[in-house]
């Protein structure tokens, strides 16, 4: 059984926020059934760029409806500047942190949370820029770089828990390597 | 809490007749069994006493009954023996929806040994397609093993049929019965199998006990290599208190055969009518007239297994899923994936094994605790709207 914390059951067992926002004027979506997780992020933002109020859907395991839950508690009242700031670490942080395997959720908290603001802002956001790595879990080369970097991941198991890359099939594994190598040639 | 207990095909509870059995065995009869002593005897008349309860429930004979560590060591030792009966044979076959103690042996036996693993495909109700395992056999086989009844949707295999074709072609053929001992009658003897692997912790018995049935006649290659135990067949000491439980364990499971076929059958029917009728959006996995009597592999649309496994242990409910997230994998179970079971429902199926320990007023709370746990989660789903998938 999954170590999670209390704080990630409780969440998980009363989760704040959810359901769809009928007056949202900003919606991300990240995630697919295939993958076996999905969350969907409502967000109201007022003239000010302030995220006034804020829900999710989310299809998927206690952690990802965990960090769904803590991601809308966190933003709920910060500037779409503020927000931009989040990271997946403040998400597990606020939830007393994730089993390793688990950091994949709190990712996707902040990839739904990035695509929003996007959303909101008018910006086209390119869908998965890069060269395809992974095909089980559709991960790119540049999401595994900014994983890497942002997180300072060593391993291809380390990619694999926060990105999914490589947990299916595996095939890729050689290629997650390589990637992960390139980034800290360049240091 | 009181615990509900429906994960039977993970492990099962230590029957009380069965610890009574060991008791003594484990504090005042600490003798070795093969000690030349009147001390060590009274073990050692009781280990092969064992040995035919053991015998008994399979049909065999006690001299084919080996004692291992565990079903996993049953599988490894035979595979391991067949290819060392025939080292001039490359090819090993097997099938998709195996056990990890067979399907990752096999994988390793083609990546680092450098055989020819086939990995014959199920269809979509789970039944092997044999015409393909057929047409694989050669005179490069060494070996074919297949489960007799799958732990994660209770399909059985026809493995007295298959077993026929196989022997017949002078290829060696194993069985894993872990699953399917205690729960379906076996018979070796009519199956005609020449190697089979039960544990004793799916049965009542305790963990860390198993056995390899290895026909009379076939030459048989040691994995364990030791002293003269279970005559020079796996070397190592008795662990005398779990055989000794065991042995009862299957004296118990063969009495309790009629029950499993009915009562539990009867219950495991009920708890599914009740999950199909209450809730909307639900399959249940595996050919439905062709399962262990105990088991339900049931899938629910747009949720996922973690979630729903979480709500049951909050009820003190155990069951288990096929979803990846509880595994540490991120796929949903192999078996599910070979079965072409869709993701909508591979990702939140649930597995439920029932015992004789079981009653209906647990099958009613499970039923009554799943409606709700999926209500809830269905709630949060972005891919549930108005009582349908989206």
């Amino acid at each position: 059984m999954w170590d999670y914390t209390e704080k990630v059951k409780e969440h998980f067992l009363h989760p704040r926020n959810v359901g769809e926002l009928k007056d949202a004027n900003a919606i991300g979506e990240t995630g697919s059934l295939n993958c076996g997780d999905a969350l969907k992020l409502f967000l109201k933002v007022n003239e000010n760029e302030r995220i006034i109020d804020a829900s999710f859907m989310t299809f998927g395991c206690a952690s990802a409806v965990a960090s769904s839950s803590a991601l809308t508690e966190i933003i709920k009242g910060m500037t779409l500047d503020e927000a931009s700031k989040v990271t997946n670490d403040d998400i597990a942080d606020y939830l007393g942190g994730l089993p390793k395997e688990k950091m994949h959720c709190s990712v996707m908290g902040k990839a739904a949370l990035k695509k929003a603001i996007a959303n909101y802002r008018g910006v086209q956001i390119l869908e998965k820029p890069g060269e395809l790595v992974c095909e089980c879990f559709e991960v790119t080369d540049l999401e595994i770089i900014d994983a890497v970097k942002e997180n300072n991941l060593e391993t291809t198991e380390d990619v694999t828990d926060y990105l999914k890359a490589g947990g299916g099939c595996g095939k890729c594994l050689d290629r997650i390597e390589e990637v992960i190598a390139s980034v800290k040639a360049k240091g | 809490m009181k615990v509900i207990y429906t994960d039977n095909n993970a492990t099962t509870k230590v029957a009380d007749e069965v610890i009574e059995e060991m008791v003594p065995y484990l504090g005042q009869f600490y003798g070795n069994p093969s000690s030349m002593h009147t001390f060590g005897d009274q073990v050692g008349k009781k280990i092969r006493a064992a040995r035919q309860q053991v015998a008994d429930l399979i049909n065999a004979d006690p001299d084919e009954i080996v004692f291992t560590s565990c079903g996993t060591e049953s599988d490894n030792s035979a595979i391991f023996s067949a290819l060392n009966a025939h080292p001039d044979r490359k090819q090993i076959i097997t099938s998709t929806v195996e056990h990890p103690a067979i399907l990752n042996l096999f994988k390793f036996l083609r990546d680092k040994k450098g055989y020819d693993a086939v990995f014959v495909p199920v269809d979509k109700k789970g039944h092997l397609n044999t015409d393909m395992l057929y047409d694989s056999l050669s005179d490069n086989t060494a070996v074919v093993s297949l489960m007799w009844a799958n732990n994660e949707t209770g399909v059985i295999f026809p493995i007295p049929e298959i077993a026929k074709k196989v022997t017949e072609k002078g290829i060696l053929f194993h069985t894993d019965a872990v699953q399917a001992a205690g729960k379906i009658p076996i018979d070796v003897k009519a199956a005609n199998v020449d190697m089979l692997a039960l544990s004793g912790h799916k049965i009542h018995a305790p963990k860390g006990i198993g056995v390899l049935y290895v026909k009379k006649g076939l030459k048989f290659h040691p994995y364990l290599i030791g002293g003269h135990q279970e005559k020079g067949r796996r070397g190592g000491t008795e662990n005398t208190v779990s055989i000794i439980g065991l042995g009862r364990a299957c004296e118990l499971a063969a009495g309790h055969l009629p029950v499993m076929d009915k009562a539990v059958r009867q219950l495991r029917d009920y708890l599914q009518d009740q999950l199909l009728e209450k809730i909307p959006g639900v399959s249940v996995n595996g050919d439905l007239d062709n399962r262990l009597p105990n088991t339900l592999s049931i899938g629910f649309d747009a949720v996922e297994g973690e979630s729903i496994l979480m709500l049951l242990d909050k009820e003190g409910i155990c069951a288990s899923s096929g979803s990846a997230c509880t595994s540490g994998s991120l796929d949903p179970s192999h078996v599910l994936l070979a079965m072409e079971v869709p993701f909508k429902s591979a990702h939140g199926t649930i597995r439920f094994s029932l015992s004789h320990y079981n009653t209906k007023e647990e099958m009613d709370h499970i039923a009554a605790t799943m409606v709700s746990a999926v209500e809830k989660l269905r709630a949060m789903s972005p891919f549930w709207k108005d009582g349908k998938m989206v």
